[in-house]
Formats: structure tokens, sequence, C-alpha cells
């Protein structure tokens, strides 16, 4: 599997470390409510199909989304994540 | 059996090979397998089968071989199941028989065989469920003696094997006719080609075939074929390569056996597993022909017709008396083929009635074979033609009960293939694996006109795709001839009819797995273990599932096949971990002290990827406590030195770098003055303890800050996260520099005159102060911060001058009455300080149980903040960080023993906490603890029982205030 990284291109998956779903890009405001933080950090959708989440690039330290298809195992594309927000 | 005197492609005549099977001597000739060698000496009985302990002999020519593995000498020792049929035969070659003893002629075992009818289908299931206590005393024993096939050396196995990696445009696997026309037409379109097939020899059936493309015999086309594909410079020709599995993204698995077939590999990698990522691929992996499950057809003797051939045209093996049982017009035709080519050819038994009347050999229409007779080979067979029994003296039984499309790599991302009544076997979809298109045999189009003309047609497909103009490329002319096949799955005649050869499953086992309820076709494989043998029932799965769908009274599409896992063939353990094993696996990582520390005789611990010293061992020493103890008093009353290169270090830049780290820690470094350090404590997004570190201002714009050994990757990953994800906008930059600079902590009270005669101008440094320095003119950063509780420093150097600093600083501290201190004494310095690692930050402590809450400002906002505030991460139901001590002086603690009321017993619902860290402290002279402990600092002056269960210790300790030494830090501070 190979995930295209903005910075250096179509890389190998093992040089990526994965974090999880996109959800972390959006952070509650320091004095949201309790519900709030608690979503964000333990709810997961589980999709079937089309998904977007977090990977690190360890060579070249760039974070990316990558959207992919948790069925087909396709990947369809990556950003980095100032144009992922 | 024997080798005729003239013919075989495959062969070089001039060059024979001496080798040995079961400690007999023979001779082979170059170009030969063993399973061609063994049957050119007219070796028929080559093993024995997994169960019943049958005489088995060469039933194919191919990789799928079921019956013939043995065991062959690689690298002093015997490695089992070996195919025959892909072994290449080389000088000095060793092979011996499996699953049997003493011999295989004489086989002690083959008692089984008389037992047969009690060791059907499941019988171990049945059999030895009672009585219970029968099972570990005599039932496991006796199985584990008698199961699997063959013996695995006994040895660590350090042959060297390779992995590699390639990338293609288009990746061609099998080179038969369909894979070369495929080839040629891609190459000659100026695509990067790779060709894979198993053989040593390209050309694929085209080798046993006499069959002619463009007028020119089919092995001479394929030789053209491959000379021109040789040439080309974008061609990558990859023979003797088998490629065992497709995955997501194009990449595909592959085998090669790259020194297998040469007696004095020396270092050449015995095998080398390749990962190729292709645009496209063709699978044009050609078809297998299947067996007849009849009465006695695991005879030795009983041989695939298409392996038979195989023997014939490429290695000069005359088969003898043959009798051709087959059901397909193409098997009639290759009978007529090889006799016209000399071979003698009794009978062809088809249980079709119409075969017309020209032959060279007795037409036996309307008949099946339903005996066959012969102890360790076969002499004869016995056929059933309108109800008379006709004995026909006979050397070799040739199968031909149809082909198989060789759709595995296909049905490997979880494709089911559909059922193609015309051929009677299954065939593939289109689009089962992204970017493979499957063609030819494979394909379930067998003529030789349609192998050709689809590999073209497949070619120019994916030459679509991949942008590139297909070259006007004539057909070559072949045969097209039909194929028309009357199915035939099972002679219904009294006698076992074999399915699985290598696991002993015959029909009736089947039968039996269906009566029992088990009539999914899961079930029945799993019941019966067909299909699970070394071939993976590459020539028993589509009979099994026919006979299945029989006695449910299904079809053979609504059973439906098994899944169709990698790999296709067996690849070893060692060829599959190539290059990930051992130091591979985890590479040193090598402080620049590191020869130095070693030389002084230090063990080495590993610290994540990190070697460091353990300890410095002196003469006299009783053991690694009085080195400990020693270094641990040096640091105290003396100068003690130690290598701190390995904790992460981390440089932040940019006129938002105080913002930025503000954001990642709890507490506020925006505050620090240039020239200070802080110390400083990183949560988790969830509010939990990530790390902690130091954080030094070196300039208004820039920091440097420090990880645990540990946790830098983590950390760094955690701030390029933050500063990606949420400021972006920000003008920071981060950069691992752990690597850059050796750094050295210089520790005790000497530890100022120590630096004195070292440093060229020595500054004034306060406690928590930084500042450039410079060390015989190299431009050097000195930390006054102290992980041990004395006046300290860390004196860092670019790495290159690491070595020589140690040695220096070194000489000097030993001068002074210190030395250096190792990872023993350096954790004993910190526990009599009540300072933590990650033994007490594990992933669940927070702030809080620390002791640290104040240090999460109530000014700002940062990473892991608000979920520190949730309830439950607070108050006295929370594990706190304390210090514990025996109440007795002289016992012995351990890190790991649970924590219980005096009077409480020692199960998990009482348990009050655990130790995290234990030493004994030469400073105090007795042992101290550091423990999380429920409401922990409420507790201080308590007595508690501390239970160690793994070393059936017990002690009665006292909690106290974890910093035992120097509690207000007017040593490291003064």
């Amino acid at each position: 599997m190979h995930l295209p990284c903005p910075c250096c291109g179509p890389r190998d998956l093992r040089e990526f470390t994965h974090k999880g779903a996109d959800d972390y890009l959006r952070r509650p405001a320091p004095d949201a409510p309790p519900e709030a933080w608690d979503d964000y950090l333990h709810t997961r959708a589980n999709p079937a199909g089309r998904t977007r989440d977090l990977w690190y690039h360890d060579p070249c330290g760039t974070w990316i989304a990558v959207t992919r298809d948790t069925v087909t195992h396709a990947v369809i594309g990556a950003t980095g994540l100032e144009d992922a927000q | 059996m024997k080798r005729r005197a003239t013919g075989g492609s495959a062969l070089t005549r001039a060059r024979k090979l001496g080798f040995s099977f079961d400690g007999r001597n023979l001779q082979g000739l170059q170009g030969d397998t063993l399973a061609s060698a063994l049957l050119a000496n007219g070796v028929r009985l080559v093993g024995r089968s997994f169960k019943y302990h049958r005489p088995r002999g060469v039933l194919t020519a191919g990789s799928e071989e079921p019956n013939a593995l043995l065991e062959v000498l690689r690298d002093g020792v015997f490695h089992p199941n070996v195919r025959a049929t892909v072994q290449e035969l080389h000088m000095g070659l060793q092979a011996r028989a499996q699953n049997c003893w003493p011999s295989v002629r004489r086989d002690v075992m083959a008692v089984n065989d008389l037992l047969a009818p009690f060791l059907g289908a499941g019988f171990y299931y049945k059999t030895f469920m009672w009585p219970r206590a029968f099972w570990e005393g005599l039932y496991e024993p006796l199985i584990r003696r008698a199961a699997g096939l063959g013996r695995l050396p006994q040895t660590p196995q350090d042959a060297p094997h390779e992995r590699a990696f390639a990338f293609c445009d288009l990746l061609v696997i099998g080179a038969g006719p369909t894979g070369l026309m495929a080839a040629l037409t891609a190459a000659r379109a100026g695509a990067d080609v790779i060709v894979c097939d198993e053989d040593r020899q390209f050309g694929g059936r085209l080798l046993s075939d006499t069959g002619q493309i463009d007028g020119i015999a089919g092995a001479d086309w394929a030789a053209q074929v491959v000379t021109e594909l040789h040439a080309l410079p974008n061609v990558r020709l990859m023979a003797r390569t088998s490629v065992v599995g497709a995955y997501d993204g194009g990449v595909y698995g592959a085998l090669e056996r790259v020194a297998l077939h040469v007696t004095a590999p020396g270092h050449a990698p015995r095998e080398c597993f390749w990962r190729i990522t292709a645009q496209r691929t063709i699978l044009a992996a050609g078809a297998l022909e299947r067996p007849i499950a009849h009465p006695g057809n695991d005879r030795p003797g009983v041989m695939l017709l298409s392996a038979v051939a195989s023997y014939w045209h490429r290695w000069a093996i005359d088969p003898g008396r043959v009798v051709v049982f087959g059901n397909t017009d193409h098997a009639l035709a290759t009978a007529r083929a090889l006799a016209a080519d000399g071979m003698n050819i009794r009978a062809y038994v088809d249980p079709r009635t119409d075969l017309g009347t020209d032959a060279p050999f007795a037409l036996r229409a309307g008949a099946e074979v339903v005996a066959t007779h012969g102890r360790h080979g076969l002499g004869a067979v016995t056929l059933r033609q309108k109800g008379r029994d006709i004995r026909i003296e006979a050397d070799t039984l040739a199968l031909a009960g149809g082909w198989n499309p060789s759709l595995h790599l296909a049905c490997h991302m979880n494709g089911r293939p559909s059922w193609d009544t015309a051929i009677a076997a299954f065939v593939p979809r289109p689009g089962m694996v992204p970017g493979m298109d499957v063609a030819g045999a494979a394909a379930g189009r067998f003529s030789t006109h349609a192998a050709l003309h689809d590999g073209a047609r497949a070619a120019a497909e994916s030459l679509a795709e991949l942008g590139l103009t297909s070259p006007d490329l004539p057909l070559p002319l072949a045969e097209d001839a039909p194929y028309a096949i009357a199915p035939l799955w099972q002679v219904a005649a009294p006698g076992r009819a074999w399915l699985d050869f290598a696991n002993d499953v015959t029909t009736k086992d089947v039968a039996q797995a269906a009566r029992e309820g088990f009539a999914s076709v899961e079930h029945m494989k799993r019941y019966t273990t067909q299909g699970m043998a070394p071939d993976q029932g590459k020539s028993s799965n589509m009979g099994a599932l026919a006979v299945l769908a029989d006695a449910t009274g299904g079809t053979i599409p609504d059973t439906g096949t098994t899944t169709f896992r990698p790999p296709f063939v067996p690849v070893s353990i060692a060829a599959l971990g190539a290059g990930g094993h051992g130091k591979s696996f985890a590479p040193e990582r090598r402080i620049t002290s590191d020869a130095q520390v070693r030389a002084m005789g230090a063990p080495m611990l590993e610290a994540g990827l990190w070697y460091r010293p353990s300890h410095f061992p002196q003469a006299g020493d009783r053991d690694w406590r009085d080195a400990c103890n020693r270094e641990v008093l040096h640091v105290r009353h003396a100068v003690g030195v130690c290598d701190v290169s390995t904790l992460g270090k981390i440089d932040v830049q940019g006129p938002n770098a105080a913002r930025f780290l503000d954001f990642v820690y709890t507490n506020t470094m925006s505050s620090l003055r240039p020239g200070r350090v802080r110390y400083g404590l990183m949560l988790r997004e969830d509010g939990h303890v990530m790390d902690d570190g130091t954080c030094a201002r070196l300039g208004e714009q820039h920091f440097l800050i420090t990880t645990t050994t540990a946790a830098a990757g983590e950390v760094m990953r955690h701030l390029d996260f933050v500063q990606q994800a949420f400021c972006a906008d920000w003008r920071v930059r981060l950069g691992s520099v752990t690597e850059h600079w050796a750094q050295f902590a210089v520790a005790g009270p000497l530890a100022d005159d120590l630096l004195a005669r070292v440093l060229d101008v020595p500054p004034a440094l306060p406690f928590m102060g930084c500042a450039g320095v410079t060390v015989g003119g190299v431009a050097a950063r000195l930390f006054r911060i102290s992980f041990s509780g004395e006046r300290g420093y860390e004196l860092a150097v670019p790495a290159r001058f690491g070595a020589a600093l140690f040695r220096g600083l070194l000489a000097l501290a030993e001068g002074m009455g210190g030395g250096a201190y190792g990872l023993e004494a350096l954790n004993v310095l910190r526990i009599e300080k009540g300072f933590v690692t990650h033994a007490e930050i594990d992933g669940r402590v927070t702030a809080f149980d620390l002791g640290m809450a104040g240090m999460v400002s109530a000014k700002k906002d940062c990473i892991g903040k608000a979920a520190s505030q949730r309830p439950g991460l607070h108050g006295p139901e929370r594990l706190q960080l304390v210090g514990l001590r025996p109440v007795a002086h002289g016992t012995e603690i351990a890190a790991g023993a649970h924590l219980y009321a005096p009077d409480a017993p020692a199960t998990a619902p009482h348990g009050q906490g655990h130790t995290t860290s234990v030493a004994y402290s030469p400073t105090l002279e007795r042992w101290l603890g550091l423990a999380l402990l429920r409401d922990g600092r409420a507790r201080h002056g308590s007595m508690m029982r501390l239970d160690d269960g793994l070393r059936g210790r017990q002690a009665a300790v006292e909690i106290c205030n974890p910093v035992f030494f120097d509690p207000d830090g007017g040593r490291m501070r003064g």
C-alpha cells in the first residue's frame, strides 16, 4: 500500500504512522462543554466506505489527511493538514 | 520408467550430476528436476502419504505437486516438504523420503492403512474424546508424534535470504503462450514490463507440447520471443519466481528461488522475497490438470497426462506401457500426439461413448478405470467397459480429468469466481483484483490460438490504461481445437478413490462429512482436512467440491469454493522474514561514548533502540550492585559523568515559538528568560501525562526542549501534529536534533571544579541556567540542570566531538575521586530524589497523580487541559505518587509488588496500588521505592503491606514523601 505524501510523493505504508480519524482536527474550544470534549476524544464513526484519517510521514515530518475507502482499500487522495481543515 | 536415449529439451546430456536418494547414489543430468532424475533412475516410490502411509509417487511436473514431498539437504540440515518437481538437480544433492520409518519401502506406520475404516474423516474429533483423563498423558503426545508432514530442522537457520522491491508498468504472471504474447506486445509498446514464471525455462505448456506456432515448434517460438524480450531494456524476465499473493494497491508478493539449485551457494541468497508494485497486471498463470477420483488412483505410476507429456518432452522420460484415462478431446489429442512421437500407449479410456475409431492405440469408449494393481508401483489397471472388467498390464496410468484455470491470484482479494459449464471449471470474473486482467488458460481459454489472442488483447487493454499505443503485431498462427469435456468427478466403483493425495482424503471422507452435517464447503474442508496440505488442494479442491455437491444434492456453483488465500505456493519463513530479524529488525543506536564504555567492561542495556551502559564493573566487585553503589557515592561525594545523549532533543525556533510551547506544555514557557531552563510537563489531549523534560530558552526566538529517551519519537510526532493541525499559520519551526548533539551529565559537589578545567571560559550559571560555551575552541552548550539532586550540569557538544569529550571528562572525574556512572546509578540517584520516569508516567497517570496539578497553568489553554479537568481524574480515588520504605531496613523490595492494608487479603479488590521503581540507596543505606497508591498523599506516615506475588515476598512498608534525599533541594540549587 502506498500513500501520497504531498511533500515526497507516493511512499510505502511502512514509512507512515497512523493516528486515527480526521475528527482530531476539529478540536473544541477550551471552554466547550464536557460532552463536546468527550465526543472529540472518544466518539468515532466506523464507516464502511469512504473515510478520512490522519497519518504522519516519519521521514519528512508531514501530517496528512488521507481519503480512502475501507471497503475497497482504495486510496483516493491525501492533503497536508493546512488544506484539510 | 527410464531415460530415452535422445530428446529432452531441458537436458544438457553432456553434464552428468551425481545425487543421492535415501542413501542410494544415483545419476541425473543437468536440467533435471529431482523428480525427473528419480524417474529416470526408475524410482517411482518417493514417499508415504500423511495419514495411511500409502506408497506415493510423482503425480505432476509442477509446483502443485501433492505427493513427491521430500527432505533435501541444504546448508547442513534436511529441509522437509521440498517438492521434487520444483527442486532442480545439482551435483551432490542429497534427498530422502519423509513420513516413513525405517524406510520408504518398509514403513511401519503403513499399518494405519489397515486401520483405515477407523481413521475416516474427523476420526480424531471422535476417537480422542474419552476418557477425558487420557488427553494430556496419552492422546496429545501420541498425536504430536504422528502429526505433521516431515520434520523441521531443530537448529536456527541463518543461511542468507533477501527481500527486494520492484516497480513496473505491467506485471505479467506466467510465461506460457499467453504471457509471452502479452509481454511482447507491451514491451514493443515501450512499457516497463516484468515477466515472472515459476519455471527455470520460459514457455509454459509450449515446452511440453508438439503443437506449432507460425509453422515452427511452440518451444522454438517461445525461445525466439524470450530472446527478443531479453534484449529489450524495458523488460525484466524473472525465472524461478512464483508470484504468491495479490494485495492492495497493485502490490504482489513473489518468491524467487535464487540459489536453491546451486551446490555451493556461498553467500548468495537462497531465496528472495519480492514486493512488486505494478500499475497493471496480466495473470497468465495457465491451468492445472486435474486427476480423476477412481479406486486406487494414488498408486505410484499414476500421473497426470500433462506430467507424462512434460517428462517425455522436456526430460526424455519413457513412462513404459501407458494407459490414458481422460474425458476431453484435448486428452485424446494429447495421447495421439504422444503416440505419434513414439510413446507406448496401450489404451485410451474415456467414459464418453463416441471417440471415433482411428487411433494407434485401443480406444476404450464408454469405459472407466475401476482398479489399479501393484504393491509399490503400478503393474496393471482394470477398466470396466459395458459392465465387463478388462485388465491391462501398464507401468503408467495417465489421468486427464480436465483443466482448472489457475485463477488463485485473482481471488486473493476475496473475489469469488463464476462457474463455466462449457469447461466444467471455475473462471475469474472481471475486476476481482483492481488493475488485474486474467488471460488465456487462466481465464478458461484453452487453445493455443485463444491464448495468443487473449494475451495480445489483455496487453492492448493494459497499454490503453497506461496511455501507451499498442504496436501493430500480427497474431501468430496456432491450433484452435475445441476442448469438449464430459465432466467425470468420481468413478462409481468399490474401493477408496483419492481426492487429496497429500492429506489422504477420499471421496468417502467427503461424503461422510456431508452425512455428518459438515455440508458447507468450508466445514467439509476443515472436517476432512481436504485442501489443507502444502499443495493447498490445487489438484483436489475441484474434485472434492463436485463430490460434496453430489453428496448434498446441490450444484457445483451453489456449493461454491473455499476461500483462496496467499501464498500460492509455500513460502519459507526465512524468505518472508528476510531482512527483518535480529539487528535488521531492531538496529542499534549507539551513543558517541559507546566504544569507550564497552572497553570499560560496562554491560549495555537496551533503551528503545539505544544501548546505554548499565554500570562500570571493577575488580573485587561482588555483583553489579557494588559498582552501582560506588557510582552513586561518586556523585554524592565527588563528581560523576554520565552520557545522556539518548534524551530526545527538539529545536524550536520562530517568532511564535514561545506561544507554541505554551500551548503544548502545561506550564508557561513564554515567561522564561533567555539563558534559563524550566522543567515542563506535556499532556496528551485526553488529559494524561505524555512526557516530561526540560525547556531551555537559548534566545528570544530559539528554544531547545528535551524528551525522555523512550518518548522522543512520540513527542516529535505530537508536536508536529499540534503545529500543523492547530497553528499552521504560526511562525514556528521544529526539528529533531537528538543525534546532532552528544550530551554529558556532570554531577556532584566537585562538578564546578571539573568544568573549570574543561571549559575555555567557565560561566557562572545559576541553577536552571544555560549558556553557550566553548570547549577547546569548539562551540558547546552548558545547562545547569540536575537529575541526580546534586549540583549538576549537562554539557552538549556536536556529536562528532562526543567521544573525545567523554574521555576528557572521565579522566578529570577519576582524578578527582569520581568517575563514570551508568544507567543503574542514574536510576538510584533519581529515586532518592523522587524524580519520575516512564516507570511512573505509564500512560495512565495525570499531573494531579504526580502531585504536579499546580503545573497546569490556569491562565492559558494547553493540549490536554480541558480533559485533565474531567471528573474522575482528581481526588482520593486516584492512585497518587508516594515514596515507601520497608520498616525493617534490610528488607529487599521489588518493583511491581502490590500494596494492601496490613490486614487485608492479597486479592485484587483490596489492592491499593503498586510500586513503580525501587532501589537500594547507598546514600541512605536502605531500600526505597516509589509507588502509585490510592489517595497516597493523604497516607504519608501510614503502614501498608507490600505483597510481591511473583517472587513470593512480603514486607511491611511505611508510606512517605517521594523525595527521600535533600527534600528542600539545597544541594542542587546551592
